[in-house]
Protein backbone atom coordinates (compact mmCIF):
# COMPACT_ATOMS: atom_id res chain seq x y z
CA UNK A 1 0.00 0.00 0.00
CA UNK A 2 2.42 2.75 0.86
CA UNK A 3 4.16 1.94 -2.38
CA UNK A 4 1.06 2.29 -4.31
CA UNK A 5 0.82 5.84 -2.40
CA UNK A 6 4.06 6.78 -2.89
CA UNK A 7 2.82 5.90 -6.87
CA UNK A 8 -0.10 7.85 -6.71
CA UNK A 9 2.02 11.21 -5.11
CA UNK A 10 4.48 10.87 -7.87
CA UNK A 11 1.52 10.74 -10.43
CA UNK A 12 -0.11 13.81 -8.91
CA UNK A 13 3.38 15.72 -8.31
CA UNK A 14 4.43 14.86 -12.09
CA UNK A 15 1.35 16.62 -13.76
CA UNK A 16 0.42 19.54 -11.37
CA UNK A 17 -1.61 21.74 -13.42
CA UNK A 18 -4.34 18.21 -14.43
CA UNK A 19 -4.40 17.84 -10.43
CA UNK A 20 -5.03 21.68 -9.84
CA UNK A 21 -7.56 21.00 -12.75
CA UNK A 22 -9.48 18.19 -11.79
CA UNK A 23 -9.59 19.92 -8.41
CA UNK A 24 -11.14 22.81 -9.27
CA UNK A 25 -13.73 20.54 -10.54
CA UNK A 26 -14.44 18.84 -8.12
CA UNK A 27 -14.52 22.20 -5.68
CA UNK A 28 -16.86 23.77 -8.11
CA UNK A 29 -19.04 20.45 -7.70
CA UNK A 30 -19.09 20.75 -3.98
CA UNK A 31 -19.17 23.74 -3.56
CA UNK A 32 -22.37 23.54 -5.56
CA UNK A 33 -23.36 21.11 -3.63
CA UNK A 34 -23.29 22.95 -0.71
CA UNK A 35 -24.60 25.91 -1.40
CA UNK A 36 -27.81 24.04 -2.17
CA UNK A 37 -28.12 22.24 0.72
CA UNK A 38 -27.35 24.85 3.07
CA UNK A 39 -30.24 26.43 1.66
CA UNK A 40 -32.38 23.62 1.82
CA UNK A 41 -31.64 23.44 5.20
CA UNK A 42 -31.84 26.85 5.71
CA UNK A 43 -35.32 26.96 4.05
CA UNK A 44 -36.52 23.53 5.74
CA UNK A 45 -35.37 25.13 9.31
CA UNK A 46 -37.29 28.00 8.44
CA UNK A 47 -40.60 26.27 7.70
CA UNK A 48 -40.42 23.94 10.32
CA UNK A 49 -39.77 27.25 13.16
CA UNK A 50 -43.38 28.34 10.89
CA UNK A 51 -45.14 24.98 11.20
CA UNK A 52 -44.44 24.18 14.62
CA UNK A 53 -45.63 27.39 15.13
CA UNK A 54 -49.42 27.23 14.41
CA UNK A 55 -50.10 30.86 15.02
CA UNK A 56 -53.40 33.27 14.68
CA UNK A 57 -53.02 36.88 15.71
CA UNK A 58 -56.10 38.40 16.87
CA UNK A 59 -55.70 42.56 16.73
CA UNK A 60 -58.35 44.08 18.78
CA UNK A 61 -60.27 47.05 17.56
CA UNK A 62 -58.94 50.41 20.03
CA UNK A 63 -61.39 50.73 22.63
CA UNK A 64 -62.11 46.71 23.34
CA UNK A 65 -63.08 45.95 26.95
CA UNK A 66 -60.17 43.96 28.41
CA UNK A 67 -63.06 41.71 30.33
CA UNK A 68 -64.17 40.95 26.84
CA UNK A 69 -60.56 39.97 25.39
CA UNK A 70 -60.29 37.83 28.85
CA UNK A 71 -63.73 35.84 27.67
CA UNK A 72 -62.57 35.41 24.63
CA UNK A 73 -59.16 34.37 25.75
CA UNK A 74 -61.09 31.82 27.95
CA UNK A 75 -63.31 30.49 25.64
CA UNK A 76 -60.00 29.81 23.00
CA UNK A 77 -58.22 27.96 25.55
CA UNK A 78 -61.52 25.66 26.18
CA UNK A 79 -61.13 24.78 22.69
CA UNK A 80 -59.81 21.24 22.16
CA UNK A 81 -57.54 22.62 19.00
CA UNK A 82 -55.84 25.57 20.68
CA UNK A 83 -52.71 24.70 22.52
CA UNK A 84 -52.15 27.74 23.81
CA UNK A 85 -52.80 31.34 24.06
CA UNK A 86 -50.76 34.86 24.91
CA UNK A 87 -52.23 38.30 25.55
CA UNK A 88 -49.74 41.04 23.98
CA UNK A 89 -51.32 44.39 25.36
CA UNK A 90 -50.76 47.63 23.99
CA UNK A 91 -47.73 48.62 26.35
CA UNK A 92 -46.16 44.63 25.27
CA UNK A 93 -46.79 45.66 21.42
CA UNK A 94 -44.76 48.65 22.33
CA UNK A 95 -41.64 47.16 23.86
CA UNK A 96 -41.39 44.46 21.14
CA UNK A 97 -41.36 47.40 18.80
CA UNK A 98 -38.97 49.06 20.57
CA UNK A 99 -36.84 46.24 20.88
CA UNK A 100 -37.00 45.18 17.34
CA UNK A 101 -36.25 49.28 16.28
CA UNK A 102 -33.36 50.20 18.85
CA UNK A 103 -30.97 50.98 16.06
CA UNK A 104 -33.75 53.05 14.37
CA UNK A 105 -34.52 56.12 16.74
CA UNK A 106 -36.81 57.80 13.96
CA UNK A 107 -39.09 55.19 14.11
CA UNK A 108 -39.26 54.95 17.52
CA UNK A 109 -40.24 58.72 17.90
CA UNK A 110 -42.85 58.06 16.00
CA UNK A 111 -44.49 55.55 17.87
CA UNK A 112 -46.60 55.32 20.80
CA UNK A 113 -48.50 52.47 23.23
CA UNK A 114 -51.75 53.78 22.02
CA UNK A 115 -51.45 53.58 18.22
CA UNK A 116 -50.60 50.09 18.47
CA UNK A 117 -53.16 47.32 18.82
CA UNK A 118 -53.51 44.82 21.24
CA UNK A 119 -53.27 41.20 19.80
CA UNK A 120 -53.90 38.15 21.39
CA UNK A 121 -51.42 35.35 19.69
CA UNK A 122 -53.18 31.68 19.39
CA UNK A 123 -51.40 28.72 19.36
CA UNK A 124 -53.09 25.48 17.72
CA UNK A 125 -52.25 22.05 17.71
CA UNK A 126 -52.16 21.44 14.21
CA UNK A 127 -51.95 24.01 11.42
CA UNK A 128 -55.17 22.50 9.56
CA UNK A 129 -57.37 24.34 12.84
CA UNK A 130 -55.43 27.53 11.58
CA UNK A 131 -58.34 28.45 9.13
CA UNK A 132 -61.68 27.33 10.97
CA UNK A 133 -59.94 29.30 14.20
CA UNK A 134 -59.52 32.42 11.80
CA UNK A 135 -62.87 32.19 10.32
CA UNK A 136 -64.48 32.31 13.63
CA UNK A 137 -62.70 34.62 15.26
CA UNK A 138 -62.85 37.02 12.49
CA UNK A 139 -66.67 36.99 13.36
CA UNK A 140 -65.68 38.37 16.67
CA UNK A 141 -67.21 42.16 16.99
CA UNK A 142 -64.24 42.87 18.97
CA UNK A 143 -61.69 42.14 16.53
CA UNK A 144 -59.76 44.12 14.06
CA UNK A 145 -57.92 41.73 11.80
CA UNK A 146 -57.00 38.26 11.96
CA UNK A 147 -53.55 37.01 10.50
CA UNK A 148 -52.31 33.65 9.96
CA UNK A 149 -48.94 32.92 8.74
CA UNK A 150 -50.79 30.78 6.00
CA UNK A 151 -49.01 32.33 3.00
CA UNK A 152 -46.05 32.76 4.62
CA UNK A 153 -46.06 28.65 4.89
CA UNK A 154 -47.29 28.39 1.62
CA UNK A 155 -44.46 31.04 0.13
CA UNK A 156 -41.56 29.25 1.68
CA UNK A 157 -42.72 25.31 0.84
CA UNK A 158 -42.77 26.54 -2.35
CA UNK A 159 -39.16 28.08 -2.30
CA UNK A 160 -37.85 24.70 -0.27
CA UNK A 161 -39.78 22.98 -3.20
CA UNK A 162 -38.24 24.96 -6.36
CA UNK A 163 -34.37 24.99 -3.79
CA UNK A 164 -34.63 21.21 -3.59
CA UNK A 165 -35.87 20.80 -7.27
CA UNK A 166 -33.16 23.21 -8.99
CA UNK A 167 -30.04 22.02 -6.45
CA UNK A 168 -31.10 18.70 -7.11
CA UNK A 169 -30.63 18.93 -10.30
CA UNK A 170 -27.47 21.11 -10.94
CA UNK A 171 -25.66 18.91 -8.34
CA UNK A 172 -26.83 16.00 -10.33
CA UNK A 173 -25.92 17.51 -13.48
CA UNK A 174 -22.42 18.20 -11.53
CA UNK A 175 -21.91 15.23 -9.94
CA UNK A 176 -21.39 13.59 -13.48
CA UNK A 177 -19.88 16.52 -15.50
CA UNK A 178 -17.33 15.87 -12.76
CA UNK A 179 -17.52 12.16 -12.83
CA UNK A 180 -16.43 12.44 -16.76
CA UNK A 181 -13.85 15.04 -15.88
CA UNK A 182 -12.23 12.53 -13.95
CA UNK A 183 -12.89 10.07 -15.89
CA UNK A 184 -11.10 11.87 -18.86
CA UNK A 185 -8.02 13.55 -16.60
CA UNK A 186 -7.28 9.63 -15.60
CA UNK A 187 -7.88 8.44 -19.00
CA UNK A 188 -5.84 10.74 -20.59
CA UNK A 189 -2.90 10.06 -17.73
CA UNK A 190 -3.25 5.98 -18.60
CA UNK A 191 -2.36 6.87 -22.18
CA UNK A 192 0.36 8.94 -21.66
CA UNK A 193 1.62 6.14 -18.86
CA UNK A 194 1.19 3.76 -21.60
CA UNK A 195 5.21 2.62 -21.94
CA UNK A 196 5.04 2.70 -18.02
CA UNK A 197 2.17 0.60 -17.36
CA UNK A 198 3.87 -2.11 -20.51
CA UNK A 199 7.27 -1.93 -18.54
CA UNK A 200 5.70 -2.54 -15.08
CA UNK A 201 3.41 -5.54 -16.93
CA UNK A 202 6.46 -7.04 -18.18
CA UNK A 203 8.49 -6.69 -14.86
CA UNK A 204 5.66 -8.68 -12.97
CA UNK A 205 3.38 -6.14 -11.47
CA UNK A 206 -0.01 -7.25 -10.26
CA UNK A 207 -3.18 -5.52 -12.35
CA UNK A 208 -3.99 -4.20 -8.87
CA UNK A 209 -0.15 -2.35 -8.20
CA UNK A 210 -0.67 -0.60 -11.56
CA UNK A 211 -4.15 0.06 -11.08
CA UNK A 212 -5.08 1.21 -7.75
CA UNK A 213 -2.31 4.41 -7.84
CA UNK A 214 -4.91 5.90 -10.58
CA UNK A 215 -8.10 4.85 -8.67
CA UNK A 216 -6.30 6.65 -5.64
CA UNK A 217 -5.51 9.72 -7.32
CA UNK A 218 -8.73 10.09 -8.53
CA UNK A 219 -9.85 9.69 -5.12
CA UNK A 220 -7.07 12.31 -3.86
CA UNK A 221 -8.81 15.06 -6.43
CA UNK A 222 -12.23 13.84 -5.15
CA UNK A 223 -11.38 14.54 -1.59
CA UNK A 224 -9.12 17.95 -2.20
CA UNK A 225 -12.45 19.55 -4.15
CA UNK A 226 -14.76 18.51 -1.33
CA UNK A 227 -12.47 19.72 1.34
CA UNK A 228 -11.43 22.72 -0.09
CA UNK A 229 -15.55 23.29 -0.58
CA UNK A 230 -16.62 22.64 2.66
CA UNK A 231 -13.90 25.28 4.32
CA UNK A 232 -14.34 27.79 1.85
CA UNK A 233 -18.66 27.52 2.33
CA UNK A 234 -18.07 27.39 6.05
CA UNK A 235 -15.70 30.07 6.28
CA UNK A 236 -18.11 32.59 4.13
CA UNK A 237 -21.37 31.14 6.42
CA UNK A 238 -18.66 32.57 9.32
CA UNK A 239 -17.52 36.12 7.92
CA UNK A 240 -21.19 36.61 6.65
CA UNK A 241 -22.71 35.03 10.39
CA UNK A 242 -22.83 38.41 11.97
CA UNK A 243 -24.46 40.51 8.92
CA UNK A 244 -27.37 37.50 8.45
CA UNK A 245 -27.98 36.85 11.90
CA UNK A 246 -30.08 39.58 12.18
CA UNK A 247 -31.97 39.25 9.01
CA UNK A 248 -33.24 35.94 9.90
CA UNK A 249 -33.97 37.63 13.68
CA UNK A 250 -36.16 34.81 15.82
CA UNK A 251 -35.56 31.62 13.15
CA UNK A 252 -32.35 30.69 14.87
CA UNK A 253 -30.63 29.72 11.79
CA UNK A 254 -27.60 31.23 12.33
CA UNK A 255 -24.86 30.53 13.53
CA UNK A 256 -24.39 27.59 11.94
CA UNK A 257 -24.49 24.19 14.08
CA UNK A 258 -20.60 23.29 14.22
CA UNK A 259 -21.84 19.14 14.56
CA UNK A 260 -23.99 19.84 11.12
CA UNK A 261 -21.26 21.26 9.55
CA UNK A 262 -19.19 18.24 10.77
CA UNK A 263 -21.98 15.93 9.48
CA UNK A 264 -21.93 17.59 6.09
CA UNK A 265 -18.03 17.23 6.11
CA UNK A 266 -18.58 13.87 6.75
CA UNK A 267 -21.11 12.95 3.36
CA UNK A 268 -19.31 15.65 1.37
CA UNK A 269 -16.49 13.54 1.83
CA UNK A 270 -18.14 9.91 1.02
CA UNK A 271 -19.74 11.66 -2.14
CA UNK A 272 -16.55 12.87 -3.14
CA UNK A 273 -14.32 9.34 -2.56
CA UNK A 274 -17.38 8.18 -4.54
CA UNK A 275 -17.40 10.25 -7.66
CA UNK A 276 -13.35 10.00 -7.49
CA UNK A 277 -13.41 6.57 -7.37
CA UNK A 278 -15.86 6.27 -9.69
CA UNK A 279 -14.63 8.25 -12.60
CA UNK A 280 -11.12 6.75 -12.05
CA UNK A 281 -12.64 3.53 -12.14
CA UNK A 282 -14.76 3.95 -15.37
CA UNK A 283 -10.88 5.13 -17.21
CA UNK A 284 -8.75 2.13 -15.90
CA UNK A 285 -11.85 -0.08 -16.99
CA UNK A 286 -11.83 2.14 -20.28
CA UNK A 287 -8.40 2.51 -20.91
CA UNK A 288 -6.52 0.16 -18.86
CA UNK A 289 -6.11 -2.98 -20.64
CA UNK A 290 -3.84 -4.87 -18.51
CA UNK B 1 14.14 -25.34 -17.96
CA UNK B 2 12.46 -24.10 -21.12
CA UNK B 3 10.95 -26.21 -23.22
CA UNK B 4 8.82 -25.20 -26.55
CA UNK B 5 7.07 -28.15 -28.13
CA UNK B 6 5.75 -28.05 -31.45
CA UNK B 7 5.14 -24.27 -31.11
CA UNK B 8 3.20 -22.43 -33.99
CA UNK B 9 1.64 -18.76 -33.93
CA UNK B 10 -0.41 -17.61 -36.84
CA UNK B 11 -1.07 -13.61 -36.50
CA UNK B 12 -4.32 -13.63 -39.57
CA UNK B 13 -3.07 -16.04 -42.11
CA UNK B 14 0.67 -15.10 -41.53
CA UNK B 15 2.66 -17.69 -39.66
CA UNK B 16 5.31 -16.33 -37.37
CA UNK B 17 6.22 -19.57 -35.93
CA UNK B 18 5.78 -23.15 -37.09
CA UNK B 19 6.23 -25.94 -35.24
CA UNK B 20 9.10 -24.97 -33.21
CA UNK B 21 10.43 -27.62 -30.60
CA UNK B 22 13.15 -26.39 -28.20
CA UNK B 23 14.85 -26.95 -24.93
CA UNK B 24 17.09 -24.40 -22.89
CA UNK B 25 18.75 -25.91 -20.18
CA UNK B 26 19.16 -23.95 -16.84
CA UNK B 27 22.14 -21.47 -16.76
CA UNK B 28 22.74 -21.73 -20.91
CA UNK B 29 22.88 -19.03 -23.03
CA UNK B 30 21.53 -19.36 -25.88
CA UNK B 31 21.60 -16.99 -29.43
CA UNK B 32 18.05 -17.14 -31.31
CA UNK B 33 19.37 -15.64 -34.82
CA UNK B 34 17.79 -15.11 -37.96
CA UNK B 35 16.80 -11.87 -40.50
CA UNK B 36 13.64 -9.81 -39.41
CA UNK B 37 10.82 -11.73 -39.50
CA UNK B 38 11.70 -14.52 -38.96
CA UNK B 39 10.14 -14.91 -35.61
CA UNK B 40 12.73 -14.74 -33.06
CA UNK B 41 10.73 -12.00 -30.90
CA UNK B 42 7.57 -13.99 -31.40
CA UNK B 43 9.16 -16.45 -29.53
CA UNK B 44 10.42 -14.43 -26.71
CA UNK B 45 7.20 -12.75 -26.19
CA UNK B 46 5.54 -15.78 -25.80
CA UNK B 47 7.87 -16.68 -22.99
CA UNK B 48 6.83 -13.84 -21.28
CA UNK B 49 2.53 -14.88 -21.45
CA UNK B 50 2.42 -11.50 -23.98
CA UNK B 51 1.54 -13.90 -26.91
CA UNK B 52 0.24 -17.58 -26.66
CA UNK B 53 0.81 -19.99 -29.06
CA UNK B 54 -1.61 -20.92 -31.80
CA UNK B 55 -0.65 -24.48 -30.99
CA UNK B 56 1.67 -26.61 -29.16
CA UNK B 57 3.34 -26.12 -25.63
CA UNK B 58 5.94 -23.40 -24.01
CA UNK B 59 7.04 -24.95 -20.74
CA UNK B 60 8.96 -23.16 -17.62
CA UNK B 61 9.93 -25.11 -14.82
CA UNK B 62 7.88 -27.84 -16.40
CA UNK B 63 5.01 -25.84 -15.89
CA UNK B 64 2.81 -24.91 -18.91
CA UNK B 65 2.70 -21.26 -19.12
CA UNK B 66 0.33 -21.18 -21.53
CA UNK B 67 -2.33 -22.40 -19.33
CA UNK B 68 -1.71 -19.90 -16.85
CA UNK B 69 -4.37 -18.01 -15.29
CA UNK B 70 -4.40 -14.30 -15.29
CA UNK B 71 -3.67 -14.07 -11.85
CA UNK B 72 -0.59 -15.88 -12.39
CA UNK B 73 1.17 -14.18 -15.09
CA UNK B 74 3.14 -11.69 -12.78
CA UNK B 75 4.76 -14.05 -10.81
CA UNK B 76 5.91 -15.87 -14.02
CA UNK B 77 7.25 -12.92 -15.37
CA UNK B 78 9.15 -11.88 -11.72
CA UNK B 79 11.34 -14.85 -12.68
CA UNK B 80 12.08 -13.41 -16.15
CA UNK B 81 14.18 -10.16 -16.91
CA UNK B 82 13.63 -8.80 -20.08
CA UNK B 83 15.76 -6.33 -22.30
CA UNK B 84 14.24 -4.78 -25.16
CA UNK B 85 16.71 -2.74 -28.32
CA UNK B 86 15.20 0.32 -27.59
CA UNK B 87 15.96 -0.10 -23.55
CA UNK B 88 12.20 0.64 -22.71
CA UNK B 89 13.79 3.25 -20.08
CA UNK B 90 11.06 5.62 -18.25
CA UNK B 91 12.11 9.25 -19.07
CA UNK B 92 10.86 11.20 -16.13
CA UNK B 93 13.08 8.49 -13.28
CA UNK B 94 16.61 8.59 -12.97
CA UNK B 95 18.68 5.56 -13.36
CA UNK B 96 18.50 4.65 -10.05
CA UNK B 97 15.31 4.82 -10.04
CA UNK B 98 14.21 2.73 -13.50
CA UNK B 99 16.37 -0.22 -11.36
CA UNK B 100 14.54 0.09 -8.43
CA UNK B 101 11.03 -0.03 -10.05
CA UNK B 102 11.80 -3.97 -10.57
CA UNK B 103 11.93 -4.12 -6.66
CA UNK B 104 9.54 -1.97 -5.54
CA UNK B 105 7.07 -4.32 -7.79
CA UNK B 106 8.71 -7.09 -5.98
CA UNK B 107 7.56 -5.60 -3.08
CA UNK B 108 11.29 -4.88 -1.54
CA UNK B 109 11.96 -2.79 1.42
CA UNK B 110 13.11 0.53 1.09
CA UNK B 111 16.87 -0.26 2.58
CA UNK B 112 16.93 -3.52 0.50
CA UNK B 113 16.01 -1.57 -2.71
CA UNK B 114 18.43 0.81 -2.12
CA UNK B 115 21.37 -1.83 -1.38
CA UNK B 116 20.13 -4.19 -4.11
CA UNK B 117 19.97 -1.62 -6.84
CA UNK B 118 23.69 0.18 -5.38
CA UNK B 119 24.99 -3.18 -5.86
CA UNK B 120 23.48 -4.14 -9.46
CA UNK B 121 24.25 -0.51 -10.47
CA UNK B 122 28.19 -0.97 -9.44
CA UNK B 123 28.12 -4.20 -11.39
CA UNK B 124 27.28 -2.83 -14.51
CA UNK B 125 29.40 0.01 -13.88
CA UNK B 126 27.60 3.06 -14.14
CA UNK B 127 27.06 4.26 -9.98
CA UNK B 128 28.31 7.37 -10.77
CA UNK B 129 25.50 7.60 -13.46
CA UNK B 130 22.69 6.98 -10.93
CA UNK B 131 21.13 10.26 -10.72
CA UNK B 132 20.89 10.91 -14.43
CA UNK B 133 17.70 11.17 -16.05
CA UNK B 134 17.89 8.65 -19.53
CA UNK B 135 18.11 11.40 -22.06
CA UNK B 136 21.34 12.45 -20.31
CA UNK B 137 22.61 8.79 -20.99
CA UNK B 138 24.77 7.46 -23.59
CA UNK B 139 23.31 4.30 -25.64
CA UNK B 140 26.02 1.60 -23.79
CA UNK B 141 24.94 3.56 -20.28
CA UNK B 142 20.92 3.20 -21.41
CA UNK B 143 21.44 -0.39 -21.81
CA UNK B 144 23.18 -0.83 -19.39
CA UNK B 145 20.17 0.38 -16.58
CA UNK B 146 17.62 -1.08 -18.39
CA UNK B 147 19.87 -5.21 -18.08
CA UNK B 148 20.53 -3.54 -14.41
CA UNK B 149 16.75 -3.29 -14.37
CA UNK B 150 16.23 -6.50 -15.43
CA UNK B 151 18.83 -8.44 -13.32
CA UNK B 152 18.01 -6.83 -9.84
CA UNK B 153 15.65 -8.67 -9.00
CA UNK B 154 17.72 -11.89 -9.54
CA UNK B 155 15.58 -13.49 -11.99
CA UNK B 156 15.92 -16.78 -13.39
CA UNK B 157 15.99 -15.96 -16.97
CA UNK B 158 16.73 -13.22 -18.88
CA UNK B 159 15.27 -12.55 -22.41
CA UNK B 160 17.91 -9.87 -24.29
CA UNK B 161 15.66 -8.54 -27.71
CA UNK B 162 18.18 -7.16 -30.17
CA UNK B 163 20.15 -5.70 -26.92
CA UNK B 164 22.90 -4.36 -29.57
CA UNK B 165 20.76 -3.17 -32.40
CA UNK B 166 20.71 0.34 -31.66
CA UNK B 167 24.56 0.29 -30.70
CA UNK B 168 27.93 0.95 -32.00
CA UNK B 169 30.42 -2.18 -31.94
CA UNK B 170 32.29 -1.14 -29.29
CA UNK B 171 29.28 -0.44 -26.79
CA UNK B 172 27.63 -3.49 -28.22
CA UNK B 173 30.50 -5.57 -27.41
CA UNK B 174 30.60 -4.42 -24.17
CA UNK B 175 26.77 -4.96 -23.47
CA UNK B 176 27.52 -8.91 -24.72
CA UNK B 177 30.82 -8.94 -22.44
CA UNK B 178 27.96 -8.28 -19.60
CA UNK B 179 25.36 -10.23 -20.45
CA UNK B 180 27.97 -13.12 -20.49
CA UNK B 181 28.87 -12.35 -17.08
CA UNK B 182 25.52 -12.51 -15.88
CA UNK B 183 25.41 -15.84 -17.43
CA UNK B 184 28.28 -16.65 -15.40
CA UNK B 185 26.67 -16.05 -12.51
CA UNK B 186 23.90 -19.13 -13.28
CA UNK B 187 21.27 -17.00 -14.89
CA UNK B 188 19.96 -18.77 -18.71
CA UNK B 189 20.12 -15.74 -21.09
CA UNK B 190 17.85 -16.46 -23.97
CA UNK B 191 18.89 -13.41 -26.83
CA UNK B 192 17.53 -12.78 -30.14
CA UNK B 193 20.01 -11.10 -32.44
CA UNK B 194 21.17 -10.95 -35.79
CA UNK B 195 24.25 -9.43 -35.34
CA UNK B 196 27.07 -12.36 -37.23
CA UNK B 197 30.11 -10.79 -35.35
CA UNK B 198 28.90 -10.77 -31.92
CA UNK B 199 27.25 -14.84 -31.89
CA UNK B 200 30.24 -15.97 -33.46
CA UNK B 201 32.89 -14.54 -31.44
CA UNK B 202 30.92 -15.96 -28.56
CA UNK B 203 30.56 -19.33 -29.55
CA UNK B 204 27.55 -20.32 -27.39
CA UNK B 205 24.61 -22.07 -28.60
CA UNK B 206 22.60 -20.94 -31.84
CA UNK B 207 19.58 -21.60 -32.57
CA UNK B 208 18.60 -20.25 -36.18
CA UNK B 209 15.35 -19.22 -37.62
CA UNK B 210 14.10 -18.16 -40.77
CA UNK B 211 10.18 -17.76 -41.70
CA UNK B 212 9.22 -18.73 -38.27
CA UNK B 213 10.67 -22.42 -38.94
CA UNK B 214 13.53 -23.47 -36.95
CA UNK B 215 16.64 -24.00 -39.16
CA UNK B 216 19.50 -25.60 -37.16
CA UNK B 217 19.96 -25.64 -33.05
CA UNK B 218 24.15 -26.42 -32.58
CA UNK B 219 26.07 -25.73 -29.67
CA UNK B 220 28.98 -23.44 -30.60
CA UNK B 221 27.21 -22.66 -33.67
CA UNK B 222 27.97 -19.87 -35.78
CA UNK B 223 25.71 -17.89 -37.91
CA UNK B 224 26.84 -17.61 -41.75
CA UNK B 225 25.79 -15.72 -44.34
CA UNK B 226 23.78 -18.18 -46.19
CA UNK B 227 21.71 -18.75 -42.87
Amino acid sequence: MKRIIEFTKRNIRRTPYQAIAASMVMFLTFFALLTFILLAAGSQKTLVYFESRPQVIVFFKDGVDNQDIAALDEALKKDPRVSATKYVSKEDALKKYQEDNKDEPFLLELVSASILPASLEISTKTPEDLAPISEVLSKEPAVEQVFIPKDVIERLTSITRIIRIVGGTTVAFLMVFATLVILMIIGFKIRLKRGEIEIMRLIGASPAFIRNPFILEGLFYGVVGALLAWVVSYGLLWYFTPYLKDYFKEVKLLPVDPIFMSGLLGVILLAACFVGALGSYGAVRRYLKI
Amino acid sequence: MIVFENVSKKFDSMLALDDISLEIKQGEFVFIVGPSGAGKSTLLRILTHELLPSAGKAMINNKDITKLKEGEIPSLRRKIGFVFQDFKLLDDRTVFENVALTLEVLGKGDEEIKKMVEHTLKLVEIWDKRNLFPRQLSGGEAQRTAIARAVVGKPDILLADEPTGDLDPKTAWGVIQLLNEINSWGTTIVMATHNREIVNTLKKRVVILRKGKKISDSKEGKYEEDN
